[in-house]
């Protein structure tokens, strides 16, 4: 078969038939890339002027509008976080020929800091060579107007409008709310590069940190027609950018400046919380600094002062400061040993002004001398009597301690809605084993009733605590957001919180008692730790006081009675309570780094937190002058 | 001795003799030189002067040279045993890269963990082999019955590259077989009434184009409809071509792709960019430059002894022109965007390689002639 094809083949007839479709097809093609040159021909000369001159003119540049970050309010609506016009410089460093050449012209005209310059050059690295760089962020009336008489001899360099964050109330929330500062490689590495497209910004602590999300934005972009100098010829069409969404805060302003004015700039913590809801009402850390400094990029100087202050202004005390709670802890525990049937409401102890653990020599001191005489709860807790709570802790035996007051969230973050949240020590024999390798000792028992030893509270974890306890030992997680808002015009939505615990007390009378020894510490006989705070409010306030030593009792320093000066500078102070004794609304925990005592330095903190809060829950008329005739 | 070692020798005299007696048509390789010299200097201005982007073409360039000096010193007639089998195995490969498709979306590639490749590039020279060699023992010019099979042997494999969907690539593997029926000496009344067919059917080919390929369409009939979207590179390509003029902008001057304007610069619109720098006299010389290359090429195989080589060697140049002439084409504005590269000027792809497998293929034709017949 392929053989008779084979001869049926014509090599020669063959040959020359592909040499002529070959020459034909040869002439096809070279006809096909004539047509094609003469395309070229009729662009590049015909139509050359025309090209040209779109080439030159009509460019069409897509320029990013970066969305307007999300205001912060706090829950009646003041500012805290606001987007203010400001002009900053801009440099396209391929548009430069000469730059340091350049710098150095453009400093005779703008004063350009060395910390300017040197973020200018990191930055400088960073970007590619069509993109802007900014070289100073904040720009004076005066020096945009001598900019603008002079900006011929600087191609390149721009002065653009943008929109600064500034915080009017300044240093009053600078630890709750945060600062956004400006946005570095790394972190732009951590989100969608292009929702970031033209943001200068990044929220770097507090609220702006934690909710970065909400309140950034999406970016918009504006199509435009540039000519050659990259100026806009005309706008074809405007994409505007989705605003961040402002977010209302639980926090109110109010109680936050009363709290800032009355711890006169000692080193402390205020938290107030709604024990309701669990909504924060007021987030204080003292000393604060300005957090304005942040917003676009603190000088050297600046930062290194504030990292150097002996008070740590830096430090969110509220959220992450360590503190023994002292003899805060105590209803907490007297609830226990009543819950636990460690004790009943009756059932006293006599004080003597010292405690033996049987079959040991040391002993643990009350702060009256010759002891207070019998003791039943109540008093122990009005009166603060150590004894009694030596004798309890000892009776209920560490585990049983360490289980009751976790319930009280004592050893971990409450889970607030900001980064970085301290979880406190509570004692236990685990937590001795992990990190000090070490057996648990009875003595350690003793002193972890009174809120010493190993203890380690938060400010806002004491808040927490004492909120519950007003609540019924009900937990409600401490949040901040109370509602969002999409737009300037758009509705506010409330954020629903958290679905609160279920109540730690078993029996309601237990928990009365307790109440009813916090309500002596304010109304109580002469000798309560808080007497006289109550004075003139129309609520029932139930309170605590707490005087915890940073040096043991034993010590010379403590025994040689000094001036309450002195003593400031060996104890801390702190103060629990809440108010209205009957129908809780606010629940406040006061920190002071050096206070002298609980009840003289931390109460008043407290009270003028709920003199404010009073001011906006007037009480009705028909209220006593003073809670002290009702007090039970 | 052991096999191995039998093979390792061989090898070794196979290299040295590829190295004292390369099987080279010399004006085809100066010409084919000159071309890639002007491509990495295209490609270092469009690259805005990054350097990566030359290195890593000039390796491939080199990698095809090598393979190009190998492929010249298989025989034609080796070639032709092989041609079924490489043409089975560049279908089932194709086969396999459609059943990942459809796993996972659209995918042109095959990963053999070492290797990524597309085996749609492999059938640019599978397709062009295997009709010359269905018609090499036939009688020229071919009957209808001819034209059927390799009417089929076309279809498959241009069918489930177009299925991909990669267009530019089936149009080249397409325009390749039937360029060896045409150099085959088919009826020139065959073609028109074929062609009339096509025409006649076009209606319903368009009914099974992907949505994106219908837009290409309708966007090269109006470009000004979506300017800022698909109509974008046409407008900005012909901008960089008409603004460069008679002389050029000069070497590194053009403002259309420095300024990032033009889209895809170092890939399948550096032409523009090249037209943008060096005017209309650099872009007649380019196409005077393909023009040679492609005339050589079809030079080549007239000289060739028997049908299979002739019908192949034609078809390679041949081919080569419709990457020129798509290409030119797109960049001006006068045939709508597919994805075909100027051929060794363009960035990237598999495409180089092949082509410089082809011009092998095309050298050992033409080195083996005397041997033949």
């Amino acid at each position: 078969m392929r053989r008779q094809r084979q001869s049926l083949k014509n090599p020669h007839a063959e040959a020359a038939l592909f040499r002529r479709r070959a020459v034909a097809g040869f002439a096809l093609i070279v006809l096909c890339l004539l047509g094609l040159a003469g395309r070229f021909f009729w662009l590049q000369v015909l139509h050359h002027d025309e090209f040209a001159a779109r080439s030159r003119q009509n460019r069409v540049h897509i320029r990013v509008l970066p969305p307007p970050r999300g205001l912060i309010y706090d829950r009646h609506g003041v500012l805290l976080a606001d987007n203010v016009p400001a002009f900053r410089l801009d440099v396209v460093p391929e548009q430069v020929k000469n730059m340091s050449a350049m710098l150095a012209r453009l400093g005779h005209v703008v004063p350009l800091s060395k910390d300017d310059l040197e973020d200018f050059k990191r930055r400088l690295k960073q970007h590619r060579p069509f993109q802007k760089v900014p070289l100073k962020m904040q720009l004076t009336e005066d020096e945009i107007d001598r900019f603008a008489v002079s900006s011929w001899r600087f191609h390149g360099v721009d002065v653009v409008p943008y929109l600064k964050r500034y915080y009017p109330l300044g240093s009053k929330f600078a630890h709750v709310v945060g600062y956004v500062g400006r946005i570095t490689e790394a972190e732009l590495k951590g989100v969608d590069a292009k929702r970031y497209e033209g943001t200068n910004y990044f929220g770097k602590s507090g609220i702006e940190h934690y909710y970065e999300s909400l309140l950034h934005g999406q970016p918009g972009y504006e199509v435009d027609e540039v000519n050659a100098e990259q100026r806009v010829v005309r706008k074809l069409s405007v994409h505007p950018p989705t605003p961040g969404k402002s977010i209302y805060l639980t926090l109110d302003a109010h109680l936050q400046e009363a709290a800032e004015n009355a711890l006169h700039g000692m080193a402390g913590a205020v938290v107030a919380i709604d024990p309701r809801n669990g909504q924060v009402l007021a987030m204080v850390s003292s000393p604060s600094y300005d957090p304005n400094l942040f917003v676009n990029g603190i000088s050297q100087d600046d930062y290194s002062a504030l990292l150097h202050d002996p008070e740590k202004p830096l430090l969110h005390r509220a959220l992450r400061g360590r503190y023994p709670p002292g003899s805060t802890v105590k209803p907490f525990l007297g609830l226990g040993g009543l819950e636990m049937g460690y004790r009943t409401p009756e059932s006293s102890v006599l004080s003597t002004g010292v405690f033996y653990i049987p079959g040991f020599k040391r002993g643990y001191r009350d702060d009256q001398r010759y002891g207070a005489g019998r003791v039943n709860v109540v008093k122990a807790i009005a009166e603060s009597v150590n004894t009694y709570f030596y004798k309890l802790a000892y009776d209920m035996g560490i585990d049983n301690l360490d289980k009751w007051m976790s319930k009280f969230g004592f050893g971990k973050p409450t889970g607030i809605d900001l980064d970085g949240e301290g979880a406190g020590v509570l004692p236990s024999r685990e937590w001795k084993h992990v990190h000090r390798n070490q057996p648990w000792y009875p003595g350690e028992t003793v002193i972890a009733g009174i809120g010493q030893g190993y203890w380690v509270v938060t400010p806002l974890q004491l808040a927490h605590a004492v909120a519950m306890m007003a609540d019924k030992g009900v937990s409600h997680r401490p949040h901040l957001l109370l509602a969002e808002q999409a737009g300037v015009d758009a509705p506010e939505v409330d954020v629903p919180p958290a679905k609160p615990g279920a109540s730690v007390v078993h029996d309601l009378n237990n928990w009365k008692v307790v109440r009813k020894g916090m309500l002596q510490v304010v109304y109580g006989p002469p000798g309560v730790t808080a007497r006289g705070l109550g004075e003139g409010f129309p609520y029932l306030i139930a309170g605590k006081t707490g005087t915890a030593e940073r040096y043991s009792r034993k010590t010379e320093a403590y025994t040689s009675h000094d001036s309450l000066s002195k003593l400031a500078q060996l104890h801390r102070a702190l103060f629990i309570c809440y108010t209205p004794a009957m129908s809780p609304k606010i629940a406040v925990a006061v920190v002071i780094d050096h206070g002298a005592w609980g009840g003289s330095t931390a109460a008043p903190v407290a009270r003028a937190v709920l003199d404010a809060w009073l001011k906006e829950h007037p009480a009705p008329p028909d209220a006593p002058k003073t809670a002290r005739e009702v007090a039970p | 001795m052991s096999l191995l070692e039998t093979f390792g020798v061989r090898s070794r005299r196979m290299a040295a003799r590829m190295w004292h007696r390369p099987r080279l048509d010399m004006p085809l390789l100066i010409a084919i030189l000159l071309l890639m010299a002007v491509g990495l200097a295209t490609l270092f201005s469009a690259g805005n002067e990054d350097g990566s982007l030359v290195i890593g073409q000039a390796a491939r360039f080199a990698l095809g040279l090598v393979l190009m000096l190998v492929v010249s010193h298989i025989p034609p007639t080796t070639l032709r045993t092989w041609t079924p089998w490489l043409y089975a195995f560049s279908t089932v490969l194709l086969l396999i890269v459609a059943a990942i498709g459809e796993g996972q979306g659209a995918t042109r590639w095959l990963d053999l963990g070492v290797v990524r490749f597309q085996p749609s590039e492999l059938m640019k020279l599978m397709m062009p082999m295997m009709v010359a060699w269905y018609l090499h023992p036939r009688q020229l010019p071919p009957s209808w019955k001819d034209i059927g099979v390799v009417a089929l042997i076309i279809a498959v494999p241009a069918g489930l590259i177009a299925k991909q969907p990669d267009l530019g690539t089936a149009i080249l593997v397409a325009g390749a077989g039937a360029f060896v029926l045409f150099l085959a000496g088919m009826r020139w009344w065959r073609i028109g009434a074929l062609v009339g067919v096509a025409a006649a059917a076009a209606p319903v080919g368009w009914h099974f184009l992907h949505q994106y390929q219908r837009e290409r369409v309708l966007t090269f009939l109006n470009p000004q409809s979506d300017p800022l979207g698909a109509g974008w590179h046409i407008i900005q390509s012909k901008i960089a071509v008409g603004s460069g003029g008679i002389f050029g902008k000069g070497f590194h001057q053009g403002t259309q792709s420095r300024l990032q304007f033009l889209p895809e610069h170092t890939t399948d619109f550096i032409f523009a960019v090249f037209g943008e720098e060096f005017g209309l006299i650099g872009a007649l010389l380019l196409l005077a430059l393909y023009t040679f290359i492609i005339g050589r090429c079809l030079w080549l195989a007239m000289e060739a002894r028997d049908t299979y080589s002739r019908l192949l060697a034609g078809a390679i140049g041949m081919s080569f022109f419709v990457y020129v002439m798509v290409n030119g084409g797109m960049i001006t504005g006068i045939l709508p965007v597919v994805g075909v590269p100027l051929p060794l000027v363009s960035y990237g792809g598999t495409s180089a390689v092949t082509l410089l497998v082809g011009f092998g293929v095309l050298m050992s034709i033409h080195s083996h002639r005397k041997m033949l017949v």
